[in-house]
């Protein structure tokens, strides 16, 4: 009797330390740093609410406006990269990036310039950033406004942003990591060495379970190299919007929409002779009804990466909003009851983002096959109309 | 009456997404339950359809907001 109970004992042991559970408090640990550190470290702005409040009639709407802005400010792409602000000592945490423009010429300056409103001289020229983007201006740095928008004249601007700066970091990440993948098999005698070790099976998991099964065996080598870097971009950028100081990358329409039209053009120029036929004379149905179908299938045709924009912009940018919404709403409640509420809540939601991030990148690789797929698709048509 | 029929537009939006999820998630559901071995596959088409689904929501928002 007394053997089983510690034999029980013990499986429950092995349970609770099995290497499943492990990796799920592991995961509830790191989605557990993003919602305190951003607590703490970008927002000590709603925490002097108070000093505010005496000179303040409404207390409540100016905590609401602050957390508006950081809001924005952490969702949208900026031209500096930013940590976090004290109001108080009016000192910001952050470094410069570099500000290039193409006005008549190249125009390089650090953003810097910009710092507290500044107007920024360069080369005979003065410019402005006015709600993140740049517009030319006089030395006063007046701004001719037609309902609430600036109409100044806006320079073309190639600046490294944020966003830009850490797709170049993971870019640069991605390719040393998987460089010394590779590189691992040659050295380690077939078998992956390092942190490859964690990748290797994601690899085969998009070879065998996306590439495989949507494009076939005949011709999905060719796409290999797309699928997985895709996947590992969106995945690691994702990931990196979920961190502390964080940059909201895929949450950028920008940044979708070239990814979305690498896809279409890929689909495009591989496509074969049968995806032409069944897009432009779908064989086998009648004659009014090939008129009809072939400027459906083309609007098809474009909506499909349409929609992989959409989905990836819309599901991050979404994500972020509502993370940020409940951290903020700690600060609005102030009490003992509601603040640790929304802390679990926005607990939870950080938990699920998490399981988002590697969901969206699945997603966005497995429509990309598919759409693959169907652009190297034979046909085996019974009908005899040839 | 002005300005704020588009929120009603944007609720009746995410109701319909909500549905059409709900129905994927819960007939998904239903098959495994008969087939087990078949799991895999499942989620597979089951996550495409519902990203779809999410797809034209997400188009619709975009049009209403």
């Amino acid at each position: 009797m007394h053997q089983i109970s510690e034999i029980k004992f013990r499986q429950v042991i092995v349970m609770v330390f099995s290497k499943k559970s492990f990796l799920y408090s592991l995961v509830a640990l790191i989605a557990f740093l993003p919602s305190v550190l951003m607590a703490n470290s970008p927002e000590p702005t709603p925490a002097h609410g108070e000093a505010v409040a005496q000179e303040n009639q409404d207390p409540k709407a100016e905590i609401k406006e602050q957390i508006e802005e950081v809001k924005n400010h952490h969702v949208l792409d900026a031209h500096s990269f930013h940590f976090f602000g004290d109001k108080e000592t009016g000192k910001e945490y952050g470094f410069p990036l570099p500000i290039i423009l193409w006005d008549n010429g190249l125009h390089v300056f650090s953003s810097s310039k910009f710092d507290e409103g500044k107007v920024a001289e360069d080369g005979g020229n003065y410019y402005v950033l006015h709600h993140e983007r740049i517009y030319k201006t006089d030395a006063t740095g007046a701004l001719t406004e037609h309902e609430g928008h600036p109409t100044n004249a806006k320079p073309l601007d190639f600046s490294i942003t944020k966003g830009v700066l850490s797709m170049l970091v993971i870019a640069l990440l991605m390719f040393l990591l998987f460089r010394s993948l590779g590189n691992s098999y040659s050295k380690n005698g077939g078998v992956a060495a390092g942190a490859g070790r964690f990748f290797e099976p994601i690899v085969l998991f998009v070879r065998d379970e996306i590439a495989i099964p949507n494009i076939g065996e005949k011709h999905y080598k060719r796409y290999m190299s797309h699928l997985l870097t895709v996947f590992f971009f969106i995945w690691f950028l994702n990931v990196v919007g979920m961190m502390p100081f964080g940059v909201n990358v895929t949450g950028n329409i920008a940044v979708t929409f070239g990814l979305a039209i690498v896809t279409f053009i890929i689909t495009t120029l591989t496509a074969k002779k049968d995806y032409w036929m069944h897009m432009l004379w779908m064989p086998g149905v009648p004659l009014p009804m090939k008129i009809i179908l072939a400027p459906i299938e083309l609007i098809g045709a474009i909506i499909k990466p349409f929609s992989l924009m959409i989905r990836l912009y819309a599901n991050m940018f979404a994500g972020h909003l509502v993370i940020m919404s409940l951290i903020g709403m700690m600060f609005v409640f102030k009490s003992w009851i509601g603040s640790p509420l929304t802390f679990a809540l926005s607990f939870i939601i950080s938990l699920i983002e998490i399981l988002v991030t590697l969901l969206q990148a699945y997603i966005f690789t497995m429509l990309t096959a598919l759409y693959f797929g169907a652009a190297v698709e034979e046909h085996h048509h019974e009908e005899g109309h040839h | 009456m002005e300005g704020n029929l588009h929120l009603v537009g944007a609720g009746l939006v995410v109701i319909g997404v909500g549905i059409g999820i709900g129905r994927i998630g819960g007939s998904a559901l239903d098959a495994i339950a008969r087939q087990p071995e078949a799991t895999a596959k499942i989620q597979t088409v089951m996550l495409i359809a519902a990203a779809l689904i999410e797809g034209i929501g997400f188009a619709a928002l975009f049009a209403v907001s």
